[in-house]
């Protein structure tokens, strides 16, 4: 077989090899990643998924920073235990804005793709200043200093931007209001509140989350942006049963 | 290493490669017959795989597999059965009223169940494993209730939750007499005296007097002038020993002075009405009320 005297030619040439080994990688990547650009089932048509309002998107950013998705997940399988326990199974659709996404691998917590709204805020900040002072089992390590930290409001609009560059649909007036729409949101009396729903939705509730009205920090981000989780979709509008959607 | 000419090896009577290594050569052996059968046996299994499952991506959608597989009918199917399974107990939950789930043995052991495991798992992490709470988490287990302890109350409060966002939760606030400014600091540690005094505990004197016109004032409209609250307000009763935020006079004046709203979540939307009501016959039938 003349086929395999070629083979030796790639053995003895490095370059050849690694230029071998990345066309039958990525073979497999252009046969399993990009049909799901094109295709149209793969994100299901469901309302009320919107961008992060500013506040989220700086709190999913201290998600990230602090390596939560590693011990947290946010994707509820399709299966009967899962269900059961966090509520209906994710929606591609959930996370269409989520860059990257945060489904996460590893659930040493529990999922937190339907947490939103779960507990009280206050629930939160005991939870992530102490996790051990309600639930004694748990093995969460705490984040307090959260709650001492103000939280950077220069660069959000530069955040957004980011976002849109990567396909977000932020409008230019929603940019040119990131900072007013973030500070409304942490604050109860907010008089900039109505237009901050008017740009994300009537959803979006402005208070404080963290306990401390006098100022803005990352655990108020941070908590903004578990309660919104799972909670964009109503799901009892979802049609499960659409052809479209079975999967 | 060098080039050299395959050659029979003398010993094994089997091809060399043709390679040598510092005057190593290596034997040609074919490769085992059983591992050559089980990968071609593997690729035929990838080709009969791409038949049955969906699989093959196209230009609008993608192939879909002869057995049509679906890991989304599956888990609707799983939780249709899990309805069949849980059979005609269930199925009765949902017509029964609470009182009937009550005083039904066979059927209220089912809903205690139920309850148990739906308790763990979501109303545990505030209220504790057994309910017993902590500060700012109510005690269930006891027979004081903020917002009432009867069998609908309980059923009221799980599904609109309190100051949850729902349109019909329980709804009321505690000032923040203190940050505020509705009362300075003097006021609040005299109305601390006060309300230590109503819980039957030693107090200064003259500060619960100057204090007893301000409670009259401020306080009287939600926890009554004999300070002994209003369930339909969730004001708390002053004058018992339990206290959600500390019984102690820092406790005390740190809740006058910031007025902290605890909030419980709406589990109506969470939960479909068998799974409320059992956890509400479960809540009830482990309180002291």
């Amino acid at each position: 077989m003349s086929l395999w005297k070629h083979h030796g030619k790639l053995e003895r040439h490095s370059l050849l090899l690694i230029i071998g080994i990345v066309v039958v990688v990525s073979i497999g990547g252009l046969v399993e990643i990009a049909p799901l650009f094109w295709l149209q089932s793969t994100i299901e048509k469901v309302d009320g998924v919107r961008p992060y309002t500013p506040l989220e998107l700086a709190g999913r950013d201290i998600y990230i920073r602090e390596g939560c998705y590693t011990c947290h997940s946010q994707m509820i399988r399709p299966l009967r235990d899962e269900v059961e326990r966090y509520g209906h199974y994710s929606l591609a659709a959930e996370s269409m804005y989520d860059h990257p996404f945060q489904w996460g691998s590893k659930r040493t917590g529990p999922d937190l793709a339907r947490v939103g709204g779960k507990y009280s805020d206050t629930w939160h900040r005991d939870h992530l200043v102490d996790p051990r002072s309600v639930v004694p089992e748990s093995v969460m390590p705490p984040y307090a200093f959260l709650a001492s930290k103000d939280l950077p409001v220069s660069d959000i609009r530069a955040k957004m931007q980011a976002m849109t560059a990567l396909g977000v649909p932020y409008t230019q007036d929603a940019l040119d209001n990131a900072v007013t729409d973030l500070q409304a949101q942490a604050d109860p009396f907010s008089t900039d509140a109505v237009a901050l729903r008017k740009r994300y939705g009537a959803k979006v509730v402005n208070r404080d989350f963290d306990g401390d009205p006098d100022r803005i920090t990352e655990m108020d981000a941070l908590i903004a942006y578990l309660q919104m989780l799972g909670t964009m979709v109503d799901l009892r509008t979802y049609q499960a049963a659409e052809p479209a959607n079975q999967r | 290493m060098s080039e050299s000419q395959r050659e029979k090896d003398a010993v094994s009577g089997v091809d060399t490669t043709g390679h040598e290594w510092d005057g190593i050569r290596e034997l040609d052996n074919p490769l085992p017959r059983w591992w050559l059968w089980v990968f071609w046996a593997t690729v035929l299994f990838s080709v009969g795989y791409w038949v049955a499952m969906p699989a093959w991506p196209g230009v609008k959608s993608y192939t879909q597999g002869m057995l049509g597989q679906s890991d989304r009918r599956a888990v609707a199917t799983a939780l249709a059965d899990l309805k069949t399974q849980r059979g005609a107990s269930a199925a009765r939950l949902t017509n029964a009223s609470l009182e009937q789930i009550e005083s039904d043995p066979a059927l209220q052991a089912y809903a205690l169940s139920v309850g148990q495991s739906v308790f763990g798992d979501n109303c545990a992490t505030c209220h504790g494993p057994g309910g017993a709470g902590a500060k700012g988490y109510p005690n269930l287990r006891d027979d004081v209730w903020l917002w009432g302890g009867s069998l609908q109350d309980i059923q009221t409060t799980l599904k609109h939750g309190i100051r949850s966002g729902d349109p019909d939760a329980r709804m009321s606030q505690m000032p923040a007499f203190g940050r505020d400014g509705m009362l300075d600091a003097r006021q609040v540690s005299d109305l601390t005296e006060f309300v230590v005094a109503l819980s039957g505990r030693q107090a200064d004197r003259a500060a619960v007097g100057r204090a007893a016109q301000t409670f009259v004032d401020q306080c009287s409209s939600c926890h009554g002038v004999d300070g002994k609250g209003q369930q339909a307000l969730g004001a708390p009763n002053l004058t018992d020993g339990d206290w959600l935020y500390g019984s102690d006079r820092a406790a005390i004046s740190a809740q006058i002075h910031y007025g902290r709203n605890g909030v419980m979540p709406a589990w109506g939307q969470r939960f479909d009405e068998e799974t409320i009501k059992a956890l509400a016959v479960y809540i009830h039938a482990n309180s002291g009320q």
